[in-house]
């Protein structure tokens, strides 16, 4: 797809760079197309605001993935802004509502912290599929392409074939790795990544662990056990512990950041495969529901397809005009 | 959960119209907002929900307030038969081959579940008898071979694979060679995980279905899809023309709602549901249990029928009046946790509950293995009288009852915390419908 080659390069360049905003643009193609064509067709289908081009608003945003919840505060705030504004236009909604998105991606943003010592310590939890391996493989090829030297921490020893998986990402990347047998504890795999991160002078340390459901509690608990005990070797918290969330998971994401919030307090969040969803409205849900910022986000299948999000650049994105 | 009763809110709804003969328009109106809330709150597709609640609502308009039933289960009972209709109505089993071996195809998004639960699949097949082959065709994730190959051998059934040198064409081509000289009586391809908007892949998928004319394809989706689900499944269906449905990760919280969209967007059955971790945990699906769980209303049947599977029915019937009455004690407790233990994950069987998936009291009832054996031995260092009547249990009995189990106090409190919550709820189980006893009756006749 050409689209996608578009975002082969530009990789951890300033965002004011030209070119990137148009790259952003291509990759969330379809969610773009959607809620612009949508927000355009309603714009113009109205000669003056009224209530039922609000109504049509509402559609609009629920069919994005961005909830109940968040859709009708959203609306509320804009009927009650045009009502204040004394709005008539209804171009004048477009503005407002970027305004708003951008208000509430950027209340929590924040851009992917360093430790402030060597190793930074990234901690990758999710649940099962949302692409937990593939994001710390590709995390780890962008940081050994900066010159950073990277060791994986294969704490995923449940599901089947995963530390294979993360031994061939290794390769890719060039990062070293450092693993158990199938079925140990990932706890004591977490505790042996992290004293020969530090013995080996490296720069990155990016901890892999299992897919599970947030409802299962011993897993939940395993999970804290395996941050304590990383805590415990590092002397400090994980610089980041990072939910991955798949971007065509619905309001369940809601629900699965609170619960791990609940279990290991997630610094941020990556939002893989927005490549292929029309949706990833779920973004501005988990932001004003949950306040979790979006970090990353995968936008390809490519080893170097995984940005840092902007919140401004990412409404723009889906919400600029036409081409 | 929000709508986590939405029963209870459409008797709110409707409580304002006892004594009134039949629905207005504008009182059907008022629930089926209430039930077009729940549905999106559960994923279903926005157009969807438009469609299915404009059907409900001609309907449920005008209809007779029968005697028996308040407008509010008589509304629930509309949504609930057109939710299992449009969900396919009954099961419906697998399509075998005439002639074996019957080719079945699993396709999906990137992180669906087609591995695990290909495995699944060939483990219930031949459990059945049959002999499957599983087919390694996923040549594009690292390590996808090896994670089937180990899950094969979990589940005993052999793995067809050609490393990930060979086109999945080739590979599928010659899995259905050695599967005919293996005497294999089913096949069972794992694809490789593909966005719906890939062509270049989905023509793949196109070439493998010319190439091995599968009896049955597919489509794996995750419970947890959102809006996007109709656009997935109408892709996928339109390139291959799907047979049916796998939903996987039923054992979270998802309500599903994507099973809906995808029931009323392709027309295709939803044949089975994965509910969790073991290669065990796959079963047939169930239309009329799913609508109840998309609503939010629980899924009494599936609970019912796990308890009838691993519970006395003798003790059932006594112990069923004892709850309905919340005069149970801690030799039943332990019973019945030995009971809940045999029908799987407690927080599972919560679930089913109706009412009760997001009761804050059930936080503190995780039950795990090894919890159990304490618990057994704190409930056997109590007296016969302490057992029937936990509240004569006082600081010095209590030490003495940890002095005997060999665990603490505060192991004994909380067991005697977790009792009280216990009791607390099934009190709320029996008196479900806000002290309506008919409804307690009705519920507990199921355990009868």
């Amino acid at each position: 797809m050409a689209w996608r080659n578009l975002f082969r390069r530009g990789e951890g360049k300033a965002p004011d760079e030209p070119g990137i905003l148009d790259r952003l643009k291509a990759g969330l193609q379809k969610t773009r197309t959607m809620l612009t064509d949508g927000l355009d067709n309603v714009l113009r289908g109205h000669r003056q605001i009224e209530e039922s081009l609000f109504e049509e608003l509402e559609e609009l945003l629920i069919q994005a993935d961005v909830g109940m919840k968040t859709t009708l505060e959203l609306v509320d705030w804009l009927r009650e802004e045009c009502r204040q504004q004394k709005m008539t236009d209804p171009q004048g909604v477009k503005p407002l509502l970027a305004q708003r998105m951008k208000e509430i991606l950027g209340s929590c943003s924040a851009p992917l912290a360093e430790g402030p010592d060597q190793p930074t310590v990234y901690l990758v939890v999710g649940v099962n599929g949302t692409g937990k391996t593939t994001t710390v493989g590709k995390l780890a090829a962008r940081c050994q392409r900066r010159g950073q030297k990277v060791l994986l921490g294969a704490a995923d020893t449940f599901r089947a074939a995963a530390i294979e998986q993360l031994e061939t990402w290794a390769a890719r990347s060039g990062a070293e790795i450092v693993k158990h047998q199938a079925g140990a504890d990932p706890a004591a795999v977490a505790h042996d990544a992290a004293q020969a991160a530090k013995a080996r002078g490296v720069h990155t340390l990016i901890i892999d662990t299992a897919g599970r459901l947030h409802t299962k509690s011993n897993l939940m608990a395993e999970l804290e056990k395996i941050e304590k005990v990383l805590a415990r070797s590092l002397g400090r918290r994980p610089d980041e512990v990072l939910l991955v969330v798949d971007a065509t998971t619905g309001q369940n994401a809601i629900s699965q950041a609170k619960m791990f919030k609940g279990a290991v307090e997630p610094t941020g969040v990556v939002l893989t495969k927005l490549d292929g969803t029309a949706k990833g409205g779920i973004v501005l849900a988990i932001a004003a529901e949950v306040g979790l910022p979006v970090k990353l986000i995968g936008v390809g299948e490519g080893i170097d397809d995984l940005r840092d999000f902007h919140p401004e650049l990412f409404v723009e994105a889906i919400l600029a005009e036409g081409s | 959960m929000i709508f986590g009763n939405l029963s209870e809110k459409l008797q709110d709804v409707f409580a304002r119209l006892r004594g009134r003969g039949k629905l207005t328009e504008k009182d059907v109106d008022a629930a089926l907002r209430e039930v077009r809330l729940a549905l999106l709150e559960a994923d279903v597709n926005f157009r969807v929900v438009k469609d299915f609640i404009g059907r409900v609502k001609s309907r449920a308009m005008g209809q007779e307030v029968l005697g028996s039933l308040t407008p509010g289960h008589q509304v629930i009972k509309i949504v609930n038969d057109e939710l299992t209709q449009l969900l396919g109505g009954k099961a419906i089993p697998l399509t075998m081959a005439s002639t074996p071996p019957t080719k079945i195809m699993l396709v999906g998004l990137q992180g669906s579940g087609k591995t695990t639960t290909a495995a699944k699949l060939a483990a219930m097949l031949g459990k059945r008898g049959r002999r499957p082959l599983l087919v390694a065709a996923d040549v594009y994730r690292p390590a996808a071979i090896k994670q089937l190959q180990v899950l094969g051998e979990t589940v005993g059934i052999p793995v067809f694979n050609m490393g990930q040198g060979q086109s999945p064409v080739n590979i599928c081509k010659a899995a259905v060679e050695h599967g005919r000289s293996h005497n294999n009586d089913v096949i069972i391809f794992d694809t490789a995980g593909r966005l719906h908007v890939d062509d270049e892949l989905m023509e793949e998928l196109g070439e493998i279905k010319e190439a091995v004319e599968p009896h049955e394809i597919l489509l794996v989706v995750d419970a947890m899809t959102g809006q996007d689900a109709v656009n997935v499944a109408a892709s996928f269906d339109e390139r291959l023309d799907l047979g049916g449905v796998v939903l996987t990760k039923l054992d979270g919280d998802a309500r599903g709602g994507a099973a809906l969209s995808i029931a009323a967007v392709t027309g295709k059955p939803i044949k089975f549901a994965a509910m969790g971790e073991k290669l065990t945990d796959l079963e047939v699906f169930h239309p009329d249990r799913m609508a109840s769980r998309i609503l939010g209303m629980g899924d009494v049947l599936s609970l019912i029928e796990k308890a009838e599977e691993v519970m006395d029915q003798e003790k059932v019937k006594a112990l069923g009046q004892k709850l309905a009455a919340a005069q149970f004690t801690f030799e039943d407790f332990l019973e019945q946790l030995n009971q809940v233990r045999q029908m799987g994950p407690l927080d599972q069987i919560i679930g089913m509950i109706p009412g009760l998936a997001g009761a804050k009291q059930l936080q503190g009832l995780q039950v795990d293995e090894s919890q159990l054996r304490k618990v057994e031995a704190i409930i056997n260092s109590m007296t016969p009288q302490e057992r029937r009547n936990p509240s004569l249990l006082n600081g010095s009995r209590r030490k003495r009852i940890a002095r005997g189990s060999g665990t603490t106090v505060q192991d004994v409190n909380r067991l005697v915390k977790q009792f009280n919550q216990t009791r607390e709820l099934m009190k709320k189980l029996g008196t479900f419908d806000k002290g309506k006893r008919r409804m307690s009756k009705g519920f507990l006749s199921f355990f009868q």
